[in-house]
């Protein structure tokens, strides 16, 4: 077995794919990954039809090495990084050599950035998915030391970058009512819709919180509330009245009342929202939230036309070492050399 | 914009879920309707439908924009309601009942003694009632695989802790509210600690990872400290000795 090696990394590495849905019953929430725009740009980028499994990144990457020849894509979260120590660009891809050096850092803009491969992932799934749900007990934090197995190499392109949506700076978050919403007086709506929040420092794959100046938001009858399910974007109210989203490893049900469920198409938005960018939430029809979902997967099925050869596009790199590099890029059935 | 709820109630749930909510307070008769309304939806196997969820009181259904708009699968569940009375519907068939040993108070369950006082009860006829009690799986949440076992009787609603525990073990059988929980793995809590168990809810290394169902029934048999040991010691199921049978 070979892979990628993860010579050290910062505490929020895992894999995930698109998550397993069909357990809330079990108890068990979709998890999966936080930004699934991410996941769809490295499926791009790598030619994939279906997306794979990565390795999602908090806040900060590591330091790897390549214990077999790869492709790799770099997508979400902008972070610094370099392979061999020459510094690259990223929403692009690379070949990485057997015995390169790949070294990722903190994010420059966003929260969570992915690493995914040309092979893919080859963890044994659980369910269906390789996600880890780290709450859930399934799977663990990815660790220093640990090999991240890989399928077969199938030729991917290297070499390629993506014009990627910019979804790091906050703004405004479309909403559509959730089961409790009516439970909110007409005046805490109107209230919360013109309010600024700021992405706190608290949030994980479960959820981010938001604060803001002003009371808290409360519903009617807040404490006898009965437990009900939870939609990934659903916005809860937690006992202080400040918002709380959920993300993909949220727990299934809750007391909790939520003024209002953050649509899909918003949803890499929101995750990628980082700590002290301002949001707005607006609320929309579900009529009008449903043509949002239609464009938004059109957007997706239409990524591939935001992708051109790094080399024509020099817009895409971070400086002329990254260009320097990226002309010697090859693919992986290329028998070229390594710059 | 608060109205008064009418129940049953359709709502949706994000742009592709649909919540049928039989009331919004726990009772046996909307619970009851919640599980047979999803063993009902299962049945009709609905092309649109992609998940099927009983909640306390409410079925959840997650289904595929594509297939059906929301106006026609309103339609077709408010068809559904129509065919009967669902708070007095039989409850489905396949449920099982687990008989469950579990260690009450001491260290195992150190707030027993003080959740019997708060419920009115001897800590003697506190173990006897709920090892007595037959009770349902209300609902699985919160933790995989994590039941929600009630209700009991009324004296037992007693409130939740206003500080919260800082860590239960796994296993660990923890009441409020009329209800009873077995913990799936450690974790913090508000509820009382009165007993643990060597029962395993989730097993992510098992083909069916989930032990307990919805509507699936749960008896407590009291046990010693010492038989705990010794069902650890030698249980390598998950089912830490209990007696698992079908309902028929």
């Amino acid at each position: 077995m070979s892979g990628l090696r993860i010579l050290s990394c910062g505490p929020g590495l895992s894999i995930q794919d698109m998550g397993r849905p069909g357990y809330l019953e079990q108890g068990l929430s979709i998890s999966g990954v936080a930004d699934q725009l991410a996941l769809h740009e490295a499926g791009t980028l790598l030619g994939h039809p279906k997306p794979q499994a990565v390795i999602e990144m908090a806040g900060i990457g590591g330091a790897f090495k390549a214990e077999t020849d790869m492709t790799i894509a770099l997508t979400g979260a902008i972070m610094k990084v370099s392979i061999n120590g020459a510094q690259v660009a990223w929403n692009a891809t690379y070949f990485l050599p057997r015995g390169a050096d790949l070294k990722i850092g903190g994010v420059q803009s966003g929260v969570y950035g992915y690493l995914s491969f040309g092979a893919g992932i080859s963890t044994k799934p659980f369910l269906g998915s390789r996600s880890i749900h780290l709450r859930g007990g399934i799977g663990q934090a990815l660790q220093a030391g640990e090999l991240i197995p890989l399928g077969r190499n199938n030729a991917n392109e290297a070499g390629i970058g993506l014009d990627a949506e910019e979804r790091f700076s906050g703004g405004v978050i479309r909403i559509i009512p959730s089961v409790q919403s009516a439970l909110f007086p007409q005046r805490e709506h109107k209230r919360f819709s013109e309010t600024i929040f700021i992405r706190s420092l608290r949030g994980n794959r479960m959820g981010v919180a938001f604060d803001f100046k002003g009371d808290g938001f409360a519903a009617e009858g807040q404490l006898s509330i009965l437990s009900e399910i939870i939609a990934v974007g659903d916005i809860q109210m937690t006992g202080d009245g400040r918002p709380f989203v959920l993300l993909p490893e949220c727990q299934t049900t809750g007391g909790y009342p939520r003024i209002g469920t953050v649509i899909p198409a918003d949803l890499p938005k929101l995750a990628q929202t980082a700590p002290g960018k301002e949001v707005s939430f607006q609320m929309i029809t579900l009529p009008e939230a449903l043509d949002l979902q239609k464009s938004f997967e059109d957007d997706i099925k239409r990524l591939s036309e935001r992708v051109s050869p790094l080399i024509r596009d020099p817009s895409t790199m971070n400086d002329l070492l990254s260009y320097q590099l990226i002309s010697g890029a090859i693919s992986a059935n290329s028998t070229a050399e390594e710059t | 914009m608060s109205e008064p709820n009418i129940f049953p109630a359709i709502k949706p749930v994000g742009i592709n879920g649909m919540l049928v909510q039989f009331s919004d307070k726990l009772q046996e008769p909307s619970n009851r309707a919640a599980l047979s309304f999803c063993a009902s939806i299962r049945q009709k196997n609905w092309p649109c439908v992609e998940e099927i969820s009983a909640t306390l009181a409410s079925a959840y259904l997650r289904f595929d924009i594509q297939k059906a708009s929301h106006e026609e699968l309103i339609q077709d569940l408010q068809a559904l309601l129509n065919t009967q009375n669902w708070y007095e519907a039989p409850l489905p068939q396949g449920r099982r009942h687990l008989e469950i040993p579990c260690v009450f108070g001491g260290e195992h369950g150190p707030q027993l003694e003080e959740a019997a006082t708060v419920a009115k009860l001897s800590t003697q006829d506190a173990i006897k009632e709920l090892t007595t009690v037959r009770t349902r799986v209300l609902a699985v949440g919160f933790a995989p695989g994590q039941p929600y076992l009630g209700e009991l009787d009324e004296h037992w609603n007693i409130p939740r802790l206003t500080a919260l525990t800082r860590q239960v073990p796994k296993g660990a059988l923890i009441v409020a509210i009329k209800q009873l929980i077995i913990f799936t793995a450690p974790s913090p809590t508000g509820w009382r600690h009165i007993g643990q168990c060597a029962f395993d809810c989730f097993r992510p290394d098992q083909e069916n990872p989930f032990a307990f169902r919805p509507g699936d029934e749960v008896s407590l048999r009291d046990i010693s400290s010492k038989d705990l040991s010794c069902i650890k010691a030698t249980d390598r199921t998950g089912n830490g000795g209990a007696v698992i049978s079908p309902i028929l």
